[in-house]
């Protein structure tokens, strides 16, 4: 295609596609990490921020920006799509978006290539920044966490969009004439949002690979098996030239999934308790463990007896994330509890939220529904300091633990650690004025009434002693003689309470009938007694 | 050259007016903001950086983008307030709207004061409704946060046919055409105003107002 353009404008031109490419990627993927993204203004240029917009740039991301173009630009056919997709702990994945950047033909000769054409690449950023807040897979991304993870994936070339699924709908950021055609860039996504029934192991990688890899913190990356972030097919690879691309070796150790990179998950059974600190940190870097807790939700769910319930909850080493960190070198192994899997008696694996500080706090006090979980954790961002919120929760599920054993035989099957802490959190409990409701000063606290309580789980959870500790935390003014019930139950009821009869139609309209027929008999009743009524109302007069 | 108008409407209850407003006014002002100008000796100029924040809105399922400004995000949540309350204290059928308007300004000689020349308005309707149930509000969180996403969708839209800007400006034209008065970001000269209306749709006492204000102000 003949230009006009001089050499000069040529290369500008060349290099603000390149990194409007780079820069494109990193907004969209950013934006799938499920945090909030803060960058600040700066009034003095930096001369280092691209298209006078402050973007960081992560860089995995470039690198694999990078390594897709392969020292091409987008052309017209060859066009540059960022993938995101939806993987869950059990290894479905599902395509949510595809966001294109293409070139065709149309070209804008009369266009000033240092000026109009960068201002108008910096208003499509800014556009991007925008539309990559308002499709469907941001709300999903902001509540990715140990249930799904969003990943991404770059490649070049033909749009593929027939992982969308049917009916799946597009909107276009901009587009940007430019004296070699016009970019554009747009979004494809998906509306469908019902699962995939069927798995594509010929996409993924086994389950083990995708949660290591995933999951496992960036300090800990060689033990993990590559998972590569790009599902190249044989096709695509062919007639795609690489120059060598330099930090291969870096590719291969990092993960690609678009979640927090210091989010860990891990499962810690119960076992676990007995031994200390070293125990969590090694299930920190060996996740093996974690894939276990797939299924846990649901066993918590119906109550089951087995002793080795897991506690699954999110720590996240960046102190700015919602997730917390569960501090290692606590003893009693974990103080964080999710609130949903506790409940279980919808466990609803979607559900699964995680545990943030102020989830933390509900949870010493009041473990909520699962529909609180999703509130309270999304609004869970800026509060107080993780670790101090943390210091607090932890106390108290010290005390929790000793709560935990109602019933002697859970008591003495227990592992030893709640044995130990048995007698000093009684004391715990004692003083704390939330564990033992002060308007019942009489009776003896719950917690020791529990204690020694046989078979009853001292009213406070409806499910058996093997049910994760926080459901059997007495809440404060909380009275098992009233309603022997666990306070998830009992919320459960209160919040959907029956219908008042009196307010139901039918019932409504049988009264109104039966009140119509008993008029009669009514009035003549009180026509008889009409003389008491009238001695009746002289002595009010 | 002719100002162009964009209207867009949203239905929303009595909390989430602010955030619906803010979320608009700052998907517009995002796009309508440069870094600040630093011009050289030579007239050529470099721009400053803008950066961006995430707003989670806390009576909608919405997050909206914003310029990391906060003399702009008080100067916008300032108005946004006064209108919230106007609207309020109306008592009214709840609608009213409000005008950002781009203008530049062009001088005049003296004795005639500068001349504002609106370039590009944007107009949102508000209407609001009230709720009876917990449920209807949930519902109501959803629905209006799904809007929202339809009007930035909009917004970007406009913004993407690059019709008529303003030239870049001159040191000595830049206050005609910029607001340089923030210390980190610089949107183009804009005004804020409002009105709450009743069901026809003509404004009750800001008409009025402006009449008498007109009529003194010569």
């Amino acid at each position: 295609m003949e230009t006009d353009l001089n050499s000069q404008d040529r290369k500008d031109l060349d290099k603000f596609i390149k990194f409007f490419a780079l820069k494109t990627v990193q907004v969209i993927v950013q934006a799938r990490l499920g945090e909030k993204i803060c960058t600040r203004s700066s009034s003095s240029p930096t001369g280092s921020d691209w298209f006078n917009l402050a973007i960081k740039d992560i860089p995995e991301v470039t690198h694999e920006a990078k390594k897709a173009l392969a020292g091409q630009l987008p052309a017209v056919g060859r066009s540059m799509c960022v993938e995101i997709s939806l993987k869950t702990s059990e290894g479905d994945s599902m395509e949510l978006e595809i966001w294109c950047l293409e070139m065709n033909e149309k070209c804008d000769k009369e266009i000033k290539v240092s000026y109009t054409v960068y201002n108008r690449l910096s208003l499509l950023l800014k556009s991007l920044l925008a539309i990559t807040r308002v499709t469907p897979a941001y709300r999903l991304s902001r509540k990715q966490g140990h249930e799904y993870v969003i990943l991404y994936r770059i490649y070049f070339g033909e749009v593929q969009l027939t992982g969308l699924g049917e009916g799946f709908q597009t909107v276009r950021v901009g587009t940007v004439g430019t004296p070699v055609g016009t970019i554009t860039l747009s979004c494809a996504y998906r509306i469908n949002l019902a699962f995939m029934s069927t798995r594509q192991f010929e996409r993924t990688p086994p389950i083990m690979g995708i949660i290591i890899d995933h999951f496992v913190d960036r300090p800990y990356p060689s033990s993990s098996p590559m998972h590569p972030c790009n599902y190249r097919t044989a096709g695509e690879d062919t007639g795609v030239t690489y120059p060598s691309v330099e930090d291969s070796q870096e590719v291969c150790t990092t993960s690609f999934s678009t979640s927090p990179p210091s989010q860990c998950v891990f499962t810690v059974t119960k076992a676990h308790f007995q031994t200390p600190t070293p125990v969590v940190t090694d299930t920190l870097r060996v996740p093996m463990a974690g894939l276990a807790f797939s299924h846990q939700p649901a066993a918590l769910g119906v109550g089951s007896a087995d002793l080795a319930y897991p506690v699954v909850f999110a720590a996240g080493l960046n102190a700015t994330h919602p997730h917390q960190l569960m501090v290692p070198g606590k003893e009693g192994g974990v103080p964080l509890a999710p609130n949903q899997p506790v409940h279980g008696a919808q466990a609803d694996q979607e559900r699964l939220a995680t545990c943030t500080p102020s989830d933390g706090t509900h949870c010493a006090a009041t473990p909520s529904s699962s529909e609180d979980t999703e509130t309270v954790s999304n609004s869970s961002e800026g509060r107080a300091s993780p670790h101090d919120v943390l210091e607090t929760i932890f106390v108290r599920k010290v005390g929790a633990f000793v709560n935990k054993p109602i019933n002697q035989v859970t008591l003495t099957s227990l592992d030893i650690p709640f044995a130990m802490f048995a007698p000093k959190n009684l004391e715990l409990e004692d003083t704390d004025p939330m564990v033992n409701p002060p308007d019942s000063p009489d009776t003896e606290s719950p917690l020791q009434g529990s204690l020694h309580s046989d078979g009853s789980s001292g009213g406070s959870s409806g499910n058996t002693h093997d049910d994760f500790v926080m459901i059997d935390f007495k809440p404060a003014f909380s009275k098992d003689d009233i309603l022997p019930m666990d306070l998830g139950t009992f919320y459960r009821e209160f919040q959907n309470p029956p219908q008042l009869s009196s307010l139901s139609i039918d019932i409504g309209a049988q009264s109104m009938a039966e009140d119509l027929d008993s008029l009669p008999e009514k009035l003549a009743v009180h026509e008889k007694n009409v003389r008491e009524f009238d001695a009746f109302v002289e002595t009010l007069q | 050259m002719n100002c162009r108008s964009e209207v867009l409407e949203v239905s929303v209850e009595g909390r989430q007016v602010e955030e619906a407003l803010l979320a608009v006014l700052h998907t517009v002002l995002l796009h309508r903001s440069t870094g600040k100008f630093h011009y050289k000796k030579e007239g050529t100029y470099s721009i400053g950086t803008v950066g961006t924040q995430d707003v989670d809105c806390d009576f909608i399922d919405f997050t909206y983008v914003r310029v990391s400004s906060e003399e702009l995000d008080r100067a916008l949540r300032k108005v946004v307030g006064e209108f919230k309350d106007a609207l309020r204290n109306s008592g009214g059928d709840g609608l009213g709207q409000m005008s950002l308007e781009f203008y530049q300004k062009k001088k005049s000689r003296w004795p005639f004061s500068d001349e504002c020349i609106p370039w590009e308005v944007w107009t949102v309707k508000v209407h609001v409704v009230a709720l009876a149930t917990e449920q209807e509000r949930q519902i109501c969180r959803e629905k209006v946060g799904e809007k929202l996403c339809e009007k930035v969708i909009n917004i970007v839209e406009v913004m993407n046919r690059h019709e008529y800007l303003p030239k870049m400006p001159t040191q000595s034209e830049v206050d005609n055409v910029f607001d340089t008065g923030l210390r980190d970001v610089q949107p183009y000269l804009y005004k804020i105003s409002f009105q709450i209306t009743d069901a026809l749709g003509t404004s009750v006492t800001t008409t009025m107002r402006r009449l008498i204000k007109d009529t003194l102000a010569l």
